[in-house]
């Protein structure tokens, strides 16, 4: 594969034809922010925190589906990126009943992590309140959907990981919402093989292990790297 | 002219209430009123979380006893799961309930009642507070803050965290006592004890000099509630419901805590956003009971700590039967802290707080749970009501301050019948009435103001609600 060279953040770097920025920026040790982004299932750019400036293009273009190309110049820290990045995030903070001090993820918590990070003080925008429910019908596990961002990291695990496919997204705009099979309750499905996979890669305390309480959903992501590792690439040393 | 005059918002008390004196035409108090003017809604929006969640939420009804409301939330969840949870988790959450005890209890009588009896009614209210104490006699301040400070170590050892600690969870508790912990706790307990020898001297001085207050000041027969052990002794967690009336006699004993709807009525009333609790079987309002230090040393035959039994001895001479005064609540919070120190001396000798069984593991065992536990201002009740799935249906929750709320309106009414006359409504008086109820330590919210930054507004308004007079300090 043909190697590309580029600037990211003024840094000559060279990288694999194919890479993502994400990727690339990776390896030369340069941190973009991320939330949708999981390391063992595909990206899909819906979070737009990874976005990036790219010189010659006026809108800003998420660094985990953008393809490196030779001669490009990257940067992923500029005010109006900050400034982006921040807007985001209160939009989810404002968009469902995110209470950071009583979730089970406090302390554990990517979003509350990156809004800590991005400098996020307060939010701007008016709080929603949607009225949303806690599904409780599984045996092992819960699903908040107040505390959901929808990034859809649950259903790309279930379908690309696990191979169930129980996890799916119903419904357009803010009314999205992570389904199990066709609506039903969680308890009630049959494709679910209980293998909690969607648990161990949710970012917020969306989905927890029943019975959590404050604080205490802690998630191993590495393991469902290690799984991927494991099946593509035939490594089995985590 | 018949006329209100409004206290509000009432001062160094825990949260946001007012009161109001109602005069006659002949400029005699007719009646007061103490009214809760913050409404939170908490029983509503828990409803739909899962159980476990409870006392991490419910907690945050309150920063100065979150501690009692996440061991009773914690209890109901022990119920809905109906397990036993091992002892090392129940000595665990009783120790921290002590540290509680102490450290609110410390802030009651050094902090918000002190500076009315060791400085005087008549102090401008620019130095009746904390601060004036310090003025007056900085080494009482300091080791009454220190006092508090301890009980709130304790707490922090424990659960990590001062106010909020996200430690007691259905089914038991999440850490153990350290050994480093251990010690500093044993460290510092001499000093605890002295002070509160101090404070105990210098409430028996005040007593001998306020009498009147002792007369006045929420002195009526009603009835006294709290929880005992099954030998009538003194409990703060765990227990069974004991009811005594004003002469000292039982009249319902060993209650299990999950009927205490068979026992308790609540009434609303269109004034306050605070319900009263009534003893059912006497009906509303000649139900009227009281709750807390003063209750808890009532309903006890023993503390069951040779200190602590010696001082109770004395208390229980103050009384015909019961203890009625409710300036004596002071009084009984001190002894309560000394009970509280000789407990937690016992504990730091006992190897099984460094167990690491914590936690008893179970599902959803019973669709309803009733915890409760009591709390440094009385018996707190949390009673859950969930779906198979462990989701809350209903919640119902009975505070201490509630529990006494019929005792502070007769009380704020017999201090004002003594100390108001006439158009002229001096500062010092409606200090008096305050006292009422500050005696009772009411905790109105989740949040603490700033001690002696309030000001206080009085008004005085006539029957058709024209204000005639107007006062404020602050």
């Amino acid at each position: 594969m043909a190697a590309k060279t580029l600037t990211i953040d003024g840094k000559q770097i060279t990288a694999e034809e194919g890479e993502t920025i994400l990727q690339a920026a990776t390896e030369a040790g340069i941190k973009i922010p991320t939330l949708c982004h999981l390391e063992g299932v595909y990206d899909i750019g819906a979070c737009r925190l990874c976005l990036v400036e790219v010189t010659g293009t006026p809108k800003l273009l998420p660094a985990c589906t953008l393809k490196v190309a030779e001669g490009m110049e990257v940067s992923t820290d500029t005010e109006r990126l900050r400034k982006y990045r921040r807007m985001t995030l209160e939009l989810l903070f404002a968009e469902r009943n995110h209470v950071c001090a009583v979730c089970v993820a406090n302390g554990h918590c990517e979003l509350q992590t990156l809004a800590y990070s991005q400098g996020m003080e307060h939010v701007r925008y008016e709080y929603t309140f949607p009225k949303w429910n806690v599904d409780n019908t599984h045996r092992l596990f819960g699903m908040d959907h107040n505390r959901c961002i929808l990034c859809t990291r649950c259903v790309r695990v279930c379908w690309h990981i696990e191979g169930a496919g129980t996890k799916n997204v119903s419904g357009r705009g803010g009314k999205s919402k992570i389904i199990t099979d066709l609506n039903q309750e969680w308890g009630d499905s049959e494709s679910c093989t209980e293998c909690g996979k969607c648990v161990m890669s949710c970012p917020t305390g969306a989905l927890f292990q029943k019975g959590s309480t404050v604080g205490e959903s802690e998630r191993d992501r590495n393991k469902l790297e290690f799984i991927v590792n494991a099946r593509e690439k035939k490594q089995w040393n985590a | 002219m018949a006329k209100r005059i409004v206290i509000d918002p009432v001062t160094r008390i825990e949260g946001h209430a007012k009161i109001s004196i109602f005069m006659d035409d002949a400029g005699n108090v007719a009646d007061a009123e103490f009214h809760v003017v913050e409404f939170r809604g908490f029983e509503k929006f828990c409803e739909g979380r899962p159980y476990p969640e409870m006392p991490g939420i419910t907690q945050r009804i309150c920063g100065i006893c979150p501690v009692s409301h996440t061991l009773a939330s914690a209890k109901a969840g022990d119920a809905i799961m109906a397990v036993n949870i091992p002892p090392a988790a129940d000595k665990l959450r009783r120790l921290m309930n002590l540290g509680q005890f102490v450290q609110s209890h410390a802030l009651s009588f050094f902090h918000l009642s002190a500076p009315d009896f060791l400085l005087g009614w008549d102090t401008p209210p620019a130095t009746r507070n904390v601060f004036g104490i310090i003025a007056s006699n900085a080494g009482l301040a300091r080791a009454g803050i220190r006092l508090r400070q301890f009980g709130q170590e304790i707490i922090e050892i424990l659960g990590a965290k001062k106010v909020h600690p996200a430690w007691a969870v259905p089914g038991g508790v999440r850490s153990n006592l350290s050994a480093e912990g251990r010690a500093r706790i044993k460290a510092w307990l001499p000093e605890a004890y002295a002070t509160t020898d101090v404070a105990l001297e210098i409430w028996k001085k005040t007593m001998k000099t306020h009498g009147r207050e002792i007369q006045i000041f929420g002195n009526f027969p009603s009835l006294f509630m709290g929880l005992v052990t099954p030998d009538g002794s003194w409990e703060h967690h765990g227990g069974k419901l004991r009811f005594t009336d004003s002469s000292g006699s039982i009249i319902a004993d060993q209650v299990d805590v999950t009927n205490y709807k068979d026992y308790i009525g609540e009434a609303v009333q269109n004034t306050s956003y605070l319900k009263s609790p009534y003893y059912l079987p006497l009906g509303f309002p000649e139900g009227i009971y009281r709750v807390g230090p003063l209750a808890r040393l009532n309903v006890a035959e023993q503390m069951g700590t040779p200190k602590a039994d010696e001082e109770l001895k004395k208390f229980k001479k103050l009384g015909r039967g019961a203890v009625t005064s409710s300036f004596l609540y002071h009084y009984a919070r001190l002894i309560e802290i000394l009970a509280s120190l000789e407990f937690i001396e016992r504990y730091m000798d006992d190897p099984e707080l460094s167990s690491d069984y914590l936690c008893a593991d179970a599902g959803i065992n019973s669709l309803r749970g009733v915890g409760a536990s009591e709390a440094p201002r009385g018996t707190l009740f949390h009673d859950y009501t969930v779906d198979r799935n462990g989701l809350l249906q209903k919640v119902n929750l009975i505070v201490a301050t509630g529990q006494n709320n019929l005792a502070m309106n007769q009380t704020v009414a017999q201090i004002a019948r003594h100390y108001v006359r006439g158009n002229d409504i001096p500062e010092a008086m409606l200090n008096r009435v305050e006292h009422g109820i500050r005696c009772y330590d009411p905790c109105l919210s989740c949040s603490t103001h700033a001690v002696g930054q309030m000001p206080l507004h009085v008004q005085l308004i006539a029957p058709d609600g024209k204000v005639l007079d107007e006062k404020m300090r602050g």
